[in-house]
């Protein structure tokens, strides 16, 4: 199990050298930093000390390394766009992601799972054949297009809900957070749920999959064969046995929201991590981007690493031995 | 049936199990009678696709949907249970009725230990306190014959060699009682060294627990040394049914005699193991008359039109004309059926 | 080629298509859409992007069923320019379908390509291309899109990048989705290089490389086009979504998500139509495709019959 923990860290760390190194390319490579960060009429004398003083000149390695170096410490050079610090950028608009990307969690386990389950159990009943339709639309839907909808039903024709913006938030030290205030709450409904829909349709869809499957397993019959009642059969033995396989996916889900946030956030001008990315790609700015990349870079790894050692939590075949070999099967 | 001075503990009446396919209805069962005494181990044999499982899995009550039971009649202890509702037959299983069915491996949910699923077992069927189910637990394992039982019963499935684990299953079929064991191929999937040991348990158990056995397999090897009755069943139908030993040694039934003639025995010198030309039919193919007559070396015209119903035959019974007072009639040439 | 028709009107796939209504709609609908897109030049009433034909006083009209403003040569209502909505619609379904096969063809070439290199030559290359592919994977397929699709901007200028946007955007969209498909490939071709018929070929001086290629190909068939499927509706919202973000198809050859992004300027003050028609077009095309494609998987499992 130890060697298992140290493989995974260290392929962990190989993944985030590798992002590193896409990132530096950016950083360096397209377009030119100097250009992006002084105006027209600065001398090439002075652009070259520029470029000396920035240690633009040393080797391409060495160059990586400081940039590494910096990254770990957050520190990623200022905006082409508006010249400020990049990390202080990310970071105040940090808490706005963390805070939809969780709502949306919430909603998504918390509708996905159960549906999940009860179209699984009763897959041919009507209401399961309407939730099954239901979910794919949800996934044929791009989320930018349902937030719309969404905001053009909820706040421009009903006007119950906010259609843009974070709405009120209260400052605790560096955080800022909705959720102390009604209104602030109001904000993240909608956007939380235009972020959250996609995946809880394939939440939905997963846990439904892995339910009919276990339902159709040796010791589920065998489990029948010995009398043990419904609620029994489907909710200790189909759902723990389903649920173990969906652990991995909902992880990863998490990240996937995070990342996501993006185009929720665009929609709904909500003020994110995300947002902050479009903007950047839509400017060229190239610092901006790369950042966002080595943050989000870090974030799947961490969520990746997180479900594996659950995955050994909870299921027993993978304890002891060192066992490794990822038991997919039932 | 055979005279016993009991009444029969499951008598199944003329049962019919079908299959609603695209292609029209498939008749997988087609109209099997047999009874089965307190305390008898009635072996069922037959090749892959004959029904031997099907009729097992409708007496448990677990056919899979499309497949339904169309006709016919089963009783356990005179109660019919064919027909109840699912939460009636829910009772019956595990309780009255126990199954093992063939892979050890994949009848164990993985995810929990051994003496947590026996002990749910125990406690759906019996008014046993935690505790006391899991007494009753340990002394399962014991006489399945796992060794350590005090430690191993919080093992999981997955520590467990296929041999052990077939003994887990045992104890977990037997622990509410039943007084009667459908055992679906229980031996196929264990090493050879190791079905001699899973037999001779499942034999000695039920005797010491007087429980009836219905053992279905297509190895007569375990069927001679377990079975006291065997039924051989063909395409969908009972055959020939009667004591082992008269089976064996003095097969009725043209099929039988191929079945019994194509094993090898040990001591037989030179010689050619006896082959029956083609195969059983396809459940969309099956011949009018008798199902076997296409590769019947006996058959006569009457085997083409009019179907056997199970008839005495020596000390057993065989659904052949042959035994019939007015026999085959003209002899008809054999035709060899596809494989 | 009768007896081809014959055994394919028997076969198991065509029953299980009949018998699903629901696919069958699916398919009537998808294939009506394709057609009218693609036959947009000759059936759409007006040519909205050739400025020549705009007037600006025929913008933002609603359409005919609302209100009183109606007029038929728009039926469907105008946008702030004067362009027609139905007919935008037309040839904006015709970019979205054609990038979106586009980009799963690209995903299905190089990955295919890649896998077959990745299995066969093994080794470092092997090591690399599967690393990248790790890489690669921990990213959302939206966010590689962006991503390639900044750098190209950060390459060129915009008025070239306009030029070439639908290139990229394929592009972009086809290198986030090849992963799947090398993977599966890859598998396929470790499988078979062990297999003796391919030491017996290099024995008889034949190229391993082109019998393996010749075994593996029919055997990935299935699993290649289950992934296309899904692809392909993934494809089309994701160049939907990126145009959305005003990084696509720009206003000038606009695709449904483009058209999407120019009704939302104007959603707030109630024109709803330049927004929703669009939409609506999108979710039905998209559905459509899905609905095929889940189809097409179950027909396909084995396990399922």
């Amino acid at each position: 199990m130890l060697a298992f923990i140290l493989r995974r860290l260290l392929q962990s760390v190989a993944v985030l050298l590798a992002v590193g190194l896409v990132s530096f390319f950016l950083f360096r490579y397209v377009g030119d930093p100097i250009n992006a960060m002084v105006g027209q009429d600065t001398s090439q004398q002075e652009r070259d000390a520029l470029r000396e003083k920035l240690g633009l000149n040393d080797p391409a390695p060495v160059q990586f390394v400081h940039f590494l170096f910096n990254a770990a410490q957050g520190k990623f050079g200022l905006s082409y766009r508006t010249s400020e610090p990049v990390s202080r950028m990310i970071l105040e608009r940090l808490p706005a992601t963390i805070e939809l990307s969780f709502c949306a969690t919430l909603f998504v386990l918390f509708f996905g799972i159960p549906m999940g389950v009860y179209t699984g159990l009763y897959p041919r009943h009507w209401s399961s054949r309407l939730l099954q339709a239901i979910s794919l639309i949800g996934v044929s839907l791009p989320t930018f297009l349902i937030g719309i909808l969404l905001i053009l039903f909820f706040a421009v024709i009903l006007h119950w809900l906010p259609s843009f913006g974070r709405g009120e938030t209260v400052t605790i030290g560096w955080w800022t957070t909705n959720f102390l205030t009604v209104k602030g709450l109001e904000a993240l409904i909608l956007p939380s749920i235009t972020l959250g829909l996609f995946q809880l349709t394939l939440i939905m869809r997963l846990v439904r999959s892995e339910m009919l499957e276990v339902m159709r397993t040796d010791y589920i019959k065998f489990a029948r064969a010995r009398g043990l009642t419904n609620r029994a059969i489907n909710f200790g033995h189909a759902l723990k046995n389903t649920l173990v396989p969906v652990i991995t996916v909902a992880g990863l889900q998490l990240g996937a929201l995070i990342a996501f946030a993006l185009v929720t956030e665009t929609v709904f001008a909500w003020p994110g991590v995300g947002q902050l990315f479009i903007q950047s790609v839509q400017f060229s700015d190239i610092p901006v981007m790369a950042a966002y990349l080595m943050l989000i870079g870090l974030l799947f790894v961490v969520i990746n690493l997180v479900v594996d050692l659950l995955y050994f939590a909870v299921d027993p075949r993978l304890r002891g031995q060192g066992g490794a070999a990822r038991v997919g099967s039932h | 049936m055979m005279a016993t001075n009991n009444p029969p503990l499951l008598e199944v009446k003329n049962l019919r199990v079908e299959f609603p396919t695209r292609r029209g209805t498939l008749l997988a069962v087609d109209d099997v009678s047999f009874d089965i005494a307190p305390g008898e181990v009635l072996g069922v044999v037959g090749e892959s696709g004959a029904g031997k499982s099907l009729t097992g899995n409708a007496i448990i009550g677990l056919l899979e949907p499309p497949g339904r039971i169309a006709a016919g009649e089963i009783r356990l202890e005179g109660r019919r249970i064919d027909n109840l509702p699912y939460e009636e037959m829910r009772k019956v299983r595990g309780a009255r009725i126990g199954a093992i069915f063939q892979d050890p491996l994949t009848s164990l949910n993985p995810l929990y230990s051994v003496g947590r699923q026996l002990v749910e077992t125990i406690q759906t069927h019996l008014p046993l306190s935690a505790a006391a189910a899991r007494r009753r637990a340990l002394e399962l394992l014991k006489e399945v014959g796992i060794p350590g039982a005090e430690h191993r019963v919080d093992h999981y499935p997955h520590q467990f060699s296929g041999g052990m684990r077939q003994r887990v299953v045992i104890a977990l079929a037997l622990c509410a009682g039943p007084r009667l064991i459908v055992a679906d191929e229980p031996t196929t999937a264990l090493d050879v060294s190791i079905q001699a040991q899973i037999i001779a348990l499942l034999k000695r158990l039920c005797r010491e627990h007087q429980t009836a056995v219905m053992l279905v397999t297509h190895d007569m090897g375990v069927i001679a040394e377990t079975a006291d009755r065997v039924a051989v069943m063909y395409a969908g139908r009972i055959v020939e049914i009667g004591p082992v030993h008269d089976v064996i040694k003095n097969a009725q039934h043209p099929y039988t005699k191929g079945l019994m003639g194509s094993i090898p025995h040990l001591g037989e010198r030179g010689g050619r193991l006896t082959q029956i030309d083609g195969a059983m039919p396809r459940l969309t193919e099956i011949p009018s008359g008798c199902a076997f007559n296409p590769r019947c070396t006996f058959r006569g015209q009457r085997c083409l039109v009019e179907r056997p119903d199970l008839m005495a035959a020596g000390a057993s019974r065989a659904a052949c004309w042959l035994h019939d007072a007015k026999g085959v009639g003209a002899p008809v040439g054999r035709e060899l059926a596809d494989a | 080629m009768a007896e081809w028709i014959r055994r394919a009107a028997d076969s198991d796939i065509w029953w299980s298509f009949k018998s699903s209504t629901l696919t069958v709609v699916a398919a009537a609908a998808t294939l009506l859409i394709i057609v009218l897109a693609f036959l947009s030049p000759l059936l759409a009433p007006h040519t909205p992007f050739d400025p020549s034909t705009l007037n600006l006083s025929d913008g933002l009209k609603p359409p005919v069923f609302v209100g009183t403003d109606g007029d038929w040569s728009f039926p469907l209502g105008t946008d702030d320019q004067g362009r027609d909505v139905l007919s935008s619609i037309m040839y904006g379904t015709r970019l979205s379908l054609v990038v979106g096969f586009a980009s799963v063809v690209v995903a299905m070439v190089l990955g295919i390509a890649l896998g077959l290199i990745s299995g066969y030559v093994g080794g470092a290359v092997d090591a690399v291309i599967m690393r990248i592919a790790d890489v690669q994977l921990t990213f959302p397929a939206i966010l590689v899109a962006l991503l390639i699709d900044g750098i190209v901007r950060g390459l060129i200028s915009v008025q070239r990048h306009d030029e070439i946007a639908i290139y990229v955007i394929v592009g972009a969209i086809g290198l986030s989705f090849w992963v799947q498909y090398a993977r599966t490939v890859r598998g396929s071709v470790m499988v078979e290089k062990n297999k003796e018929y391919v030491q017996a070929a290099r024995v008889i001086g034949l190229s391993p490389a082109l019998i393996m290629v010749r075994h593996v190909l029919p055997n990935v068939t299935g699993p290649v086009l289950v992934i296309a499927t899904l692809n392909l509706g993934l494809a089309i919202i994701s160049e939907a979504t990126l145009s959305f973000l005003g990084v696509g198809l720009p206003s000038t050859q606009p695709s449904l998500g483009t058209l999407i992004r120019l009704g939302n300027e104007v959603l707030q003050s109630g024109d709803w139509w330049i927004t929703v028609f669009p939409g609506a077009t999108l979710a039905a095309l998209v559905l459509a495709v899905n609905l095929l494609g889940d189809w097409l998987r179950d027909a396909l499992n084995p396990k399922l019959r």
